[in-house]
């Protein structure tokens, strides 16, 4: 059974115009400010990390057809399901019907402005030195992989030039599948347009990712 | 299911659809199980409705623009010069600044997700998250600036971010003409969310 990705939508056609908003104007249903508070504050509780989150929701099947505060909904309810925390016949409950379990940490009121201008810096001590340093060419690693993990698809298998350094970051790929942090150097990659697109790209467009050492090679020079 | 929201719930749980009721339960049991402290909730609506938002972004691309010490940290350590600030946490713990130059338009998009520098702009918009922006963004940047009523000049490179990494990037727009004798405040005035998104420009005290 392949990972069923449904979130990578950098260059997919067909999706039609961008609909501009107003500044200031944050709900669009009712449910949407409890929806986006219950994530954060089960998100505080330390029952997941942002990775397994973030793969809980870009594997749901109805991804495209649900708006964004739905996914976010349906994201901590599987999560919590998977955890054995709520059980889908509580949620239609609306009351307790199991036990709860232990979690690490429960976000109270008056700590949530400590919380968030805290938040969860994902740097950690370089595992060792930077492979690649900023001008090398490099080629991002081809072809899709069984788990969660954060090289678009338009972005695999390209040449690109290293443009940043981050420092080493928690790896997202073993993070979002509990296998730990393992943190490894983030580089920012940047690519031309006709790298990406062939030449029907737009004239002088360059792109950038920002990319974990484990999804790029040094560039062999090899056209294609 | 369409109705409007905004109304007055007069009749109580009649009007509540069947989200708002999901939402509901779930408060109630993750109350019920001591998982979440429900007054937190409203703080953070609060939070993010009346003090995390776009005007903190304004604030530092006002100080960039009218400081050029600061301009120079905000490129070499952005998130050290925009915790100077007061602005630091949750979804912008690792800032990178960006700034826009007649030759460079910058513009920022997370095609796998949603991901946003919370910290100085607030909630993302409803398009940010979309498939529309998050597709084309990447390929087609030019028509997204025109579904936002911004054309650039031909020779404009357009330089697109991808944020796939917890690293948030905030554009600092080009200082509109004609802003001299312009104090901080003012300044911040003429900044837009979406110019600090790339998907926009700083407005001309003109306009």
């Amino acid at each position: 059974m392949s990972y069923a990705f449904h979130a990578d939508l950098g260059g997919q056609p067909g999706h039609g115009p961008v609909t501009p908003e107003a500044e200031g104007e944050f709900w669009h249903e009712a449910f949407e400010p409890k929806a986006l508070a219950l994530t954060l504050a089960m998100g505080a509780t330390g029952a997941w990390n942002i990775d397994q989150s973030r793969s809980a929701r870009e594997t749901m099947p109805d991804y495209a057809r649900l708006s964004y505060y739905r996914i976010w909904l349906a994201g901590i309810e599987r999560l919590m399901a998977e955890r054995g925390l709520v059980g889908a016949d509580e949620v239609a409950a609306g009351r307790l019907l199991h036990p709860p379990k232990p979690l690490p940490r429960k976000l109270l009121a008056d700590a949530v402005p400590a919380v968030l201008a805290k938040g969860s810096p994902t740097d950690r001590p370089a595992p060792g030195p930077a492979r690649f340093a900023v001008g090398d060419a490099v080629r991002t690693r081809a072809g899709h992989v069984d788990h969660h993990s954060r090289l678009p698809g338009y972005a695999q298998g390209r040449r690109g030039t290293i443009a940043r350094l981050h420092g080493a970051h928690v790896f997202p790929d073993t993070n979002a599948q509990g296998r730990g942090e393992q943190p490894q150097w983030l580089y920012t990659v940047v690519f031309d347009g006709a790298t990406l697109w062939g030449p029907e790209a737009q004239p002088g467009l360059q792109v950038s990712v920002d990319a974990w050492e484990s999804y790029l090679q040094p560039d062999d020079g090899d056209p294609a | 299911m369409s109705h409007d929201h905004d109304h007055d719930h007069a009749d109580g749980m009649s009007h509540l659809d069947a989200m708002d009721l999901r939402v509901r339960a779930l408060e109630t049991v993750l109350t019920q199980k001591g998982y979440i402290d429900p007054a937190a909730l409203d703080v953070l609506v609060d939070t993010y409705q009346t003090k995390i938002g776009p005007r903190n972004g304004a604030r530092v691309v006002a100080k960039a623009w009218a400081d050029p010490a600061f301009a120079a940290w905000l490129e070499a350590d952005a998130t050290a010069a925009i915790a100077s600030l007061g602005y630091t946490g949750r979804q912008g713990e690792h800032m990178v600044a960006v700034f826009n130059t007649p030759d460079t338009h910058h513009l920022v998009v997370c095609t796998l997700c949603s991901c946003y520098p919370w910290t100085v702009l607030g909630l993302p918009p409803t398009w940010y998250k979309s498939a529309p922006y998050r597709s084309r963004a990447v390929k087609d940047p030019r028509g997204v600036l025109a579904d936002f009523g911004v054309q650039l000049p031909e020779a404009t490179q357009c330089r697109i971010w991808d944020s796939t990494a917890e690293v948030r990037y905030l554009v600092i727009p080009q200082r509109p003409a004609g802003t001299d004798g312009l104090t901080e405040d003012q300044l911040a005035d003429l900044v837009t969310r979406d110019s600090m998104i790339g998907t926009g420009l700083a407005r001309s005290p003109q306009a």
